[in-house]
C-alpha cells in the first residue's frame, strides 16, 4: 500500500507563450503510516504536488500509482481514489455549508453510496477524532469558533475513511494554543490509526515538532527528502530558498560559535534543552 | 446646531485612544428572531502615542479584529469613543479624514489588490484623494521604495509572492500619508521569507518614517521589538507592558492561549531546570550571552 510518483512533470498553459514548468521530474514514494511535513516557498509546487496526489490534475509527463495502479489509466476507479487520497485545502471551513455539523460530515461517506446507517457511524467517528464534543454536532458550522470549523473539515474528508490524509496549512489563522491542539490531535490520529499524514505548512517549527521526514520542494523539483535533523541541517540553503530552520537550530548554531559544546543539529525545544544541560556540565 | 455633540480632544491625547470602547453584536437564528448579544469589545481602554509600534495579541475570538476595526471607522461603538489623532470616530464629518491618517491592511493579500500593475495600484488611495497627478507618481515611488518594492513597480500584482504582494498592499496605505497603519495579521498566510519581509518593512516605515504602527499576529517572534504589547482576552485588555514584561510570564500567555518565541521559551524552560536564567529572554544573541555567563564560559575565553 503505497503512493509513487514516477517522472512526474506538470506543466501550466502547456503549448502557449504562458507556460510554467510547475513540477519537474519529481520522484517520490509515499509509504503506509509515515507523518511527511511538505514545505516549499509560495510558488514552489507544494500545491500542484498536492492536487496530483489524488488525481484532481493529470502530470503532463510521468505517472503516478496508488497501491501498484496508474491511477490515470483508462479504467482506474477516481471516485474511489479521491476517497482514499482525502485532501484538506486551506481555510476548509470556506466549503462548510450544511445546516449542522453533523450533516455536513455525512456529506462526503453519502455521496459514497453508503447506507444511512454506515454514513452516521463513520461521521460519529470522524466528529470523535478530531475531538469535537458531542454538543456542537447539532449547531450550525457558522456558529463555531474558527478552530472547530476547522476540526469539522478536517472530520468532513476522515469521514471517507481515507488511507492518506493530506492537509494545506491546517492551521494558518488560528491562534498558538488552537494550532498545537490541532496537530496534536491529527498526530494522535495517526497514532491510533496508522493513517498517512503529509502536512503542508509554513512553519517550520511545526514541521520540526510533529513530522518524521520532510520534503522541501523548490521551484517545482525536490529539493531535499529526508528526516528532520538532516533537512534542518541546510539551513543556510533553506533560507536561500525562502525557507527557514526552527529558531532553536539558530540558537544551537549560535551557542556552538560561542564555544559551548553542544549539537547543532537539533530541531525542538526539548532537545536544545537536553543539550544544553549537558553542554554546561561539560 | 449642536457644537460640542462630540468629545473634543486634550492635548496630551495619543494619536489613537479609546475610551470605555464598548461593541456589541446582536446574534440571530435563521428566522431573524433576536438570540442574544455579543460584547465582542468590553470596556477597552487604550492609548497609544505617536510614533510607537505597538501590537495586539490574543487567541481567534478575542476581539483583537473587532478592536482595530474601530480604530479606522469600519465599525463604531456601541458605547464609549474612539479618537484617532483627535477625531472622534463616530463623527461623520471626518470619516475620510480618518480613514486617510489610519489605513488597514488585512489578512489576505489578494482580497486588497485591485491595479492591473503594482505602480497603479499604489495610486489607486491617493488618486481617490484627489491628489494631484504629478504628486501621486512621487507618492508612489517613495511608497513602493519604503518597503523595497521599487523595482516591480512595472509588474503584475498577481505574479508575486504573497510577501511581495502584501508589501504592496501597505504601499498602497503609505501612498495616502496616514498617521498610523494598522495590521490585522499581515503574515499569517506568508512562507517565512514573506513574514520576514513584511515585518522588515513594518518596522521601516516605523523606524525611518515615524509611522505609528498597530500589529495584530499571532506570531510572537514578530512584535520582540514592539514598544508596547496589549493582549486581548473576552473582549478585555488583559494583559499590556512592554514585549520583556508579557513574555516573561509564559504560564499566563499560555493560559490565554498564546505562545512566548521559541527562544524565550527555551529559555524559561532551562531556569525551570535550576539554571539561573532571567524571565523574559527575547533574542538569541541575548540567550547565549546569559547562558555563556551562566556557564562560566565568558569569564574562561577572556
Amino acid at each position: 500500500m503505497s503512493l509513487i510518483l514516477d517522472h512526474v512533470n506538470y506543466i501550466y498553459g502547456d503549448d502557449t507563450a504562458l507556460a510554467v514548468h510547475a513540477l519537474k521530474d519529481v520522484n517520490l514514494v509515499i509509504p503506509d503510516g509515515q507523518f511527511i511535513g511538505l514545505i516549499g516557498h509560495t510558488g514552489s509546487g507544494k500545491s500542484t504536488l498536492v492536487q496530483h496526489l489524488n488525481g484532481l490534475i493529470k502530470p503532463t509527463s510521468g505517472s503516478i500509482y496508488f497501491n501498484g495502479e496508474d491511477i490515470h489509466a483508462s479504467d482506474y476507479d477516481k471516485k474511489k481514489l479521491r476517497s482514499k487520497v482525502g485532501l484538506v485545502f486551506q481555510y476548509p471551513e470556506h466549503q462548510l455549508f450544511e445546516i449542522d455539523v453533523f450533516t455536513d460530515v455525512c456529506f462526503g461517506p453519502k455521496n459514497l453510496g453508503l447506507s444511512k446507517q454506515e454514513t452516521e457511524l463513520r461521521a460519529y467517528a470522524a466528529l470523535k477524532q478530531v475531538g469535537l464534543e458531542d454538543e456542537y454536532f447539532y449547531q450550525s458550522p457558522f456558529d463555531l469558533s474558527g478552530g472547530q470549523k476547522r476540526r469539522v473539515a478536517i472530520a468532513g474528508v476522515l469521514a471517507m475513511k481515507p488511507d492518506i490524509l493530506v492537509l494545506d496549512e491546517p492551521t494558518a489563522g488560528l491562534d498558538p494554543k488552537g494550532r498545537d491542539e490541532i496537530l496534536d490531535q491529527i498526530a494522535k490520529l495517526k497514532e491510533e490509526t496508522g493513517i498517512t499524514v503529509i502536512l503542508v505548512s509554513h512553519s517550520m517549527e511545526d514541521v520540526a515538532k510533529y513530522v518524521e521526514r520532510i520534503i522541501v520542494m523548490n521551484k517545482g523539483s525536490v529539493l531535499y527528502d529526508d528526516v528532520p535533523k538532516e533537512v534542518f541541517k541546510h539551513y543556510k540553503e533553506l533560507e536561500q530558498v525562502g525557507l527557514a530552520a526552527p529558531q532553536v537550530t539558530y540558537i544551537m548554531q549560535a551557542l556552538r560559535e560561542k564555544g559551548l559544546p553542544v549539537a547543532t543539529d537539533v530541531t525542538t525545544i526539548e532537545e536544545a534543552k537536553q543539550e544544553i544541560l549537558k553542554g554546561i556540565k561539560l | 446646531m449642536i457644537v460640542n455633540q462630540f468629545i473634543q480632544k486634550d492635548n496630551n491625547m495619543g494619536i489613537i485612544k479609546t475610551d470605555k470602547l464598548v461593541f456589541e453584536y446582536i446574534r440571530r437564528d435563521e428566522e431573524g428572531n433576536v438570540e442574544g448579544i455579543t460584547r465582542a469589545v468590553d470596556e477597552v481602554d487604550i492609548d497609544v502615542k505617536q510614533g510607537d509600534f505597538v501590537a495586539i495579541l490574543g487567541h481567534n475570538g478575542s476581539g483583537k479584529s473587532t478592536l482595530a476595526k474601530h480604530i479606522n471607522a469600519i465599525l463604531y461603538p456601541t458605547e464609549g469613543t474612539v479618537w484617532v489623532d483627535g477625531m472622534d470616530t463616530k463623527d461623520e464629518k471626518e470619516l475620510w479624514n480618518i480613514r486617510q491618517e489610519a489605513g488597514m491592511v488585512f489578512q489576505n493579500p489578494d482580497n486588497q489588490i485591485i491595479g492591473q500593475v503594482v505602480e497603479e495600484d499604489v495610486g489607486f488611495g491617493p488618486e481617490n484623494m484627489g491628489v494631484p497627478t504629478e504628486e501621486i507618481w512621487q507618492r508612489v515611488e517613495e511608497s513602493l521604495k519604503a518597503v523595497g518594492m521599487y523595482e516591480y513597480r512595472k509588474h503584475s500584482p498577481n505574479k508575486l509572492s504573497g510577501g511581495q504582494k502584501q508589501r504592496v498592499s501597505i504601499a498602497g496605505v503609505i501612498a495616502m500619508h496616514p498617521k498610523c497603519i494598522i495590521l490585522d495579521e499581515p503574515t499569517a498566510m506568508l512562507d517565512p521569507n514573506g513574514r520576514k519581509e513584511v515585518v522588515r518593512a513594518v518596522r521601516a516605515l516605523n523606524d525611518v518614517e515615524g509611522i505609528t504602527v498597530v500589529l495584530i499576529t499571532h506570531y510572537m517572534e514578530e512584535i520582540i521589538h514592539a514598544d508596547k504589547v496589549f493582549v486581548m482576552d473576552k473582549g478585555k485588555v488583559a494583559m499590556e507592558g512592554t514585549p520583556r514584561e508579557i513574555f516573561s510570564q509564559v504560564e499566563k500567555l499560555k493560559a490565554l492561549r498564546l505562545d512566548v518565541p521559541q527562544v524565550t521559551l527555551l529559555a524559561h524552560e532551562l531556569k525551570k531546570s535550576g539554571l539561573n536564567l532571567p524571565d523574559g529572554i527575547l533574542t538569541i544573541e541575548e540567550f547565549t550571552q546569559v547562558l555563556l555567563n551562566v556557564s562560566g564560559r565568558n569569564k574562561n575565553k577572556k
